[in-house]
Formats: C-alpha cells, structure tokens, sequence
C-alpha cells in the first residue's frame, strides 16, 4: 500500500515537474519570398594569368567576366539579388582566402561567392567558394579545369552549384535552348534552326533557312534534334545530329508528320501522323525504326509528351468537340480527358520533375501560358498576351520559355517574335535575348551533371 | 515500530512538500503584469490633455455629470439650462427675466458657448482638485485592474495555447512576426516531404541569440535528406538576420530557452 501511494507521489511530482518547466516552443509557418541579397565577388586572378587570358580570348579580366555570368544568371533566377560589386569593402583575393564577414553583412549580403582563375598548363582553372556570411563559414568550394573557350560555361556552371546549394533544387543555367531564329517580313519569313546557350550567348545557326523549319526539340542526351521541316512542299519530321550536322528523315510516313517529340529514355520519338484528315499519335523505335500507333480515333490527336518516367503521355485531342488535353498510358491504353475549363487547350508538355503539365490556352481571344497537375486540377495561368505559345520546360521543372508574337500590319510590317521565360510563381517574366527574331524554343537538358 | 512510524512520516512529509511545490498552481509565478500605467492616467499629469484621453473623459463626464448637478442646484435650475442651449434667439420679455439670473444668459448662443466653455475649465479646475485626482487614479486603477482581468480570462481561455507556447499572443506573434521577415524559404525544396526543422535557442535577456542547436541533426547526413541541410541553413539563417529577436522585457527565465519549429509546408504547398 505504502509503495502504491509513493509511486502515486512519484508520478504526481514527475508530471507536474515536466510541466512546470515544458520549453516555450513557436511554431514558423510563413517565410518570405524575396530574392536573396548575395555578393559575387570578381574572381581573382594573377597577373601573368591574366595577361595569358587577355591574348587568348581577349578579355580586359577574365576573373571579373566570369563573375558577370554567375551574376547576371542568379539575377535572372529572380531568386537572388546579387549585389552591387560597388559596395564590396574587401578585395577579391583576400576575401577568397579570408572572408571579412563583418563587412559583407554590414551590405547585407547573406551568401558571398569568391573564386580565384588561374592558367595551367594552358587551361582555364576557375576555383570558388561559397560562404554563409551570417554562419561565417565556407559552405561550398569546388573547382573547374577546362579549355580556356569554356570560359562561360564555367560561369554557369558555378552558379548551377550555388543554385542548388541555396535553393535546394538543381540549377538550369549550363544549359541550351534551341529554337527557330526567323529574319524579314512576316509573308517572307526566313526560319532557320539556331542554337544558344541559355542566357543568349554563343548563338550558333544549324540549318541555312532554305527550307522552313519548326517544333525542334533536344533528345536527352543533347546531341540530336528532331524537328519539322518541309520537303516537297510537305512537313515532314527530321533527325539532326548536332555534332555532325547529319540529318535525315523520320520513318516512311505517306502523308505529314509533324509535333516530333523525344521520348525520356531517347530511344523513340512520338509525333503525329495526318492521313485523309485524321491525324493519329505514332511512335517511331529509332534502332529498330518499328513504328506504332498509339491513338486510333477519328478525332485530331496531336502534340504529345512523354512523362518523366516514360509510363504516361499527355496530348491534345478534340475528340470532345474542342481541343482540350487527355492523358494516357504509353501503350494509348486508358485515354483521360483533364482540361475541363473554358477555352482551347493545346501544347501540352510534362514536367521534367513529373507534377506539372504545361499548356498554351486560347480564351476570349487571348493567350495564355498556364500550368495544371496532372490529373488536371490546380490550373494556374501564368501570363497572358496577344499571341504566345509552345512553353518548354527548364530542366529543373522550375521555368518555362515560350515564343510571343507581336500585331502586324496587312504588309506583315510591325511583326516581331520573340522568346520570354516565366517561372512558376508567375512573377518573374523576362525576355530572352536572341540575335534575330525568335519562335519555338526548347529548352536542353542540364551539360554537365 | 515507532521509528518506522516516524521514518514513514517524515518521506511522506517530504513527498508531500516537494509535490506541492511542483503542482502547476503553486509554480506558477504570479501574473507578470505589464506596464499598467494608462494613457489616461499619464495624460492626467498633463491638463489640457485630459478631455482628449478617452477613458478619462468618461471620468470626466461622469464627474460632469455630478458637477452639473452641484451647480445647477446652486446656481439655476437643472431643466432650464438643458432646454435654453438650443434656443437660438431669446424672447425680449424672458430675456429681461433672464438678465435678473446668471442663469437666464445662458440663451444668447454665444454666452452659451462661452458658458460651456467657462463649466469645462470650471470642471478642469475641478478635476485637478486633489481629491478628484485621487478618484481618477483610483477609478483609473479599476479599470485596468479589470482590463487585466478580463485579459487574464481571455488569456485563461486559450490556456492551452499559452502553455505551449508559454508566452502571451502578442508576444508569440511580434516574434513570429519579425522571423517572418527574415526567412527567406528556399523555393526548391520537395513539398511533399516533411519540412519541419526545429532549433532550440538559448537567449541573452536583449533577445541575442547565446547558441543555437538543430535537433534534428542527424537527419541532415542521411542519404536522400540532402534538402533538409538547405532548409535547416536557411532557418538558422533567418534567425542570425533577425536577432536580437524580439522577446518580452519581462520573464528572461521564462522564455531564456526557446524553440522554433520551422515549418515550410505551408508555403510551398500553397
């Protein structure tokens, strides 16, 4: 009995105790959606390295454009605020080895990215580190060897590791877009196959712009292109190798092919097929060149997309009457319709990270780039303009880029198309800089992994 | 047999002690009030203030009242001066009957005014008597002394949430406020994982962080967990940004240990 009353004490004393002295807990469920204010500090670079850079690829300091690259792309992320280099306190050398904390918080940099070049044995090597300025300690630093050419690449590929280092997500920056550079009046247009890297740079053209071309997209390898292009006055899709510039024709199809797409393993590309009228979805095994129907109604079914995983594709169809989106396994088998709103649903492309489906969507004259899950709900329309449309995705999931065309006159005068990139939040648009006019883009998958 | 008696006795005086002293009512502090002292009452060192301060004007008025009374008796008949202030334009006949009263000038609308304004000051004068001061104070005592009671009641209401969290509403949200801000929330983070990092902080008494701890460190090294760093880093970092963090002035031992669960759920899911 004595000890049945002490345990009762025991107990009465221990959860009493606990309670008395339980730790105040606060619970933060909201955060802000500002970009991030870091500092990207010029990269160092000796004397007798610079000057060897200055000879070979004619750069004031090499250090310095480097870090205008990884500058300017953390700025177009609109997830950073890079700081203005004007107001850094400490030189670049000193602050790649010893980091004044004190003064890059006193600007209020919350990251600071420091690096050193150098030339050895005749190769750029770019080393960089990334610090937590409110921690005071390294939280990154890796470094690069390449041909010195490459120096823009090194840029982006830094900052794809800043990226990902602070966002938590891989970056898209050491990436390609391809798209389809377009010169003159819009009744005389030249279209040609360009390629560039994503922030505009280094555009090279792949085709001469005797023939019309259109829809070209990255396999995932990034080393071939398939594309629609005209031969005998009738659209037909192609096959490019970029490395070799050899291309060729896709299947033996009687009619017009068109809407070619990679399939995510590589080895197969979905298109349409237009025969009398009606146009079916096919693949195409790129080895064996077996093709196979996938859609077999007497309804339009085109642009169709692969899921990430290979199992799903996505497609328009009006088989409803107007054009909306469907989703269905890879063998054609359980067809679902998912758009359900108003307007004319078209373009259909699967997020690389799987949840999304992108669209063009044409309501009350207007157009709109848009994102919906895959089973169709959470539509959200993130822009909205006079002409716009064929979204691709960035490689991380996070950014689409799509081509906007201006009003023309009857002469086709006043015409301009242009490529814009838009995230996911909706609010950071921006235009995409290209030499010439541009439609079509597609984005590549990341270089280097 | 006596001595286990006593032994028995004394452990179960001793239980009993340390028991009571942990029962959550006897540990409880008593309530640690804020700083009471009201606008009114602040406003009332102030004269010309005092009609302004809401509170006290209803003092004041209520004083009026009472003051009114005092003087119309003296001076005139309460129900006359009511209904003479919004006759604009006396009668000749009742005006020289009035001239005969102090009272009856009261229906030429500007000596009205003037009267109204000669009762305010008159009231000033009266409220700044020593003894009135006195009253106010001690209304003004009551009525925050109520206001505390009522604040009590509601805080005894949402007791739950008090205790877990351990500080008042407002305290918890001027600090979930100022993190807020801070916490810039990595936008790349799977939304569909678990998202929760929790940080222990010990305090100095200015709101300065002593140290800070992830209690969950571990999961920070398990494969396939590589998010979790980016987010404890971030929620860290918000915290280094913000402080000192802003704690109540009072009850450092309360509060000198904190935990803040960051949960970024919410925000990416949307």
């Amino acid at each position: 009995m004595r000890k049945f009353i002490f345990l009762i004490y025991v107990c009465l004393f221990v959860f009493n105790w606990g309670k008395a002295w339980s730790l105040i807990e606060v619970d933060i469920t909201r955060g802000n959606l500002n970009p991030l204010p870091l500092a990207v500090s010029p990269l160092s670079v000796d004397q007798n390295s610079k000057d060897k850079f200055k000879d070979l690829l004619k750069l004031e300091d090499i250090g310095i454009e480097i870090s205008k690259v990884v500058e300017n792309n953390l700025r177009q992320s609109g997830l950073f605020n890079p700081l203005d280099p004007k107001a850094f306190l400490q030189k670049p050398d000193i602050a790649h080895v010893k980091p004044r904390f004190e003064d890059w918080a006193l600007i209020k940099a919350q990251a600071l990215i420091t690096g050193e070049v150098k030339i050895v044995d005749e190769k750029l090597r770019v080393e960089f580190r990334l610090w937590d300025v409110l921690a005071g300690k390294e939280i990154m630093a890796l470094a690069f060897t390449t041909v010195s050419e490459n120096w823009r690449r090194v840029g982006h590929i830094i900052t794809d590791k800043v990226y990902q280092r602070l966002t938590g997500e891989k970056g898209y920056f050491d990436t390609r877009i391809i798209y389809v550079a377009e010169e003159g009046l819009k009744t005389s247009r030249i279209k040609k196959l360009a390629i560039m890297d994503q922030d505009g740079f280094n555009t090279k053209y792949l085709t001469l712009g005797n023939e019309l071309v259109l829809t070209p997209r990255f396999n995932p390898t990034n080393q071939m292109v398939t594309y629609l292009s005209y031969f005998k006055n009738l659209p037909r899709v192609y096959l490019l190798d970029i490395e070799t510039g050899i291309q060729e024709v896709v299947g033996d199809f009687p009619g017009m092919t068109f809407a070619p797409r990679f399939s995510p393993d590589g080895k197969k590309i979905i298109m349409s097929f237009a025969k009398d009228g009606n146009s079916d979805i096919y693949t195409m095994d790129l080895e064996s060149r077996e093709v196979e129907k996938i859609t077999n109604h007497p309804s339009i079914d085109t642009s169709p997309s692969y899921s990430p995983d290979g199992k799903y594709i996505c497609f328009n169809s009006d088989r409803s009457g107007y054009q909306q989106i469907y989703v269905m396994r890879s063998d054609g088998s359980k067809v679902k319709r998912i758009s359900f709103g108003n307007g004319l649903y078209g373009t259909p492309v699967w997020s690389p990270r799987g949840d999304l489906i992108a669209f063009t969507k044409l309501h009350k004259g207007k157009f709109y780039i848009g994102v919906m899950r895959t089973d169709g709900t959470g539509e959200r329309l993130l822009t909205e303009n006079y002409y716009q449309e064929a979204p691709s995705w960035s490689p991380n999931g996070r950014v689409l880029i799509f081509y906007r065309e201006t009003k023309s006159d009857s002469a086709g005068k006043g015409f301009s198309a242009k490529l814009w990139s838009i995230d996911l939040t909706g609010y950071n648009e921006r235009m995409v800089k290209t030499e010439t006019d541009a439609s079509d883009p597609s984005w590549s998958s990341l270089l280097t992994d | 047999m006596a001595n286990n008696i006593i032994i028995s006795s004394l452990l179960h005086l001793f239980l009993i002690i340390i028991t009571a002293l942990s029962l959550p009512f006897l540990a409880k502090k008593p309530i640690d009030l804020p700083p009471i002292i009201s606008i009114e009452l602040i406003q009332i060192t102030d004269k010309t203030s005092i009609p302004y301060a809401p509170k006290a004007k209803k003092i004041i008025e209520e004083i009026k009242k009472k003051e009114k009374e005092k003087l119309v008796s003296e001076q005139a008949p309460p129900k006359k001066v009511k209904k003479e202030k919004p006759d604009a334009i006396p009668l000749p006949d009742e005006q020289k009957n009035i001239v005969k009263k102090p009272e009856e000038d009261k229906q030429n609308p500007e000596k009205i005014d003037d009267e109204i304004k000669q009762v305010s000051e008159f009231e000033k004068k009266e409220l700044f008597d020593p003894n009135n001061i006195a009253a106010l104070i001690d209304k003004s005592k009551e009525e925050t002394a109520e206001m505390i009671k009522n604040d009590n009641k509601i805080t005894q209401s949402q007791r739950k949430s008090v205790i877990s969290s351990g500080l008042t509403l407002n305290e918890e949200d001027a600090l979930k406020a100022q993190i807020f801000g801070c916490w810039s929330i990595p936008l790349g983070l799977p939304y569909n994982e678990d998202l929760l990092v929790r940080i222990k902080l010990n305090l100095k008494p200015d709101g300065t962080i002593i140290n800070s701890e992830i209690l969950d460190h571990a999961r920070m090294n398990k494969p396939g967990q590589g998010f979790y760093k980016v987010l404890a880093e971030s929620a860290l970092r918000a915290i280094r940004l913000c402080q000192p963090l802003r704690v109540p002035t009072t009850g450092y031992e309360r509060w000198k240990e904190i935990q803040l669960n960051f949960d970024a759920r919410e925000m990416l899911q949307g």
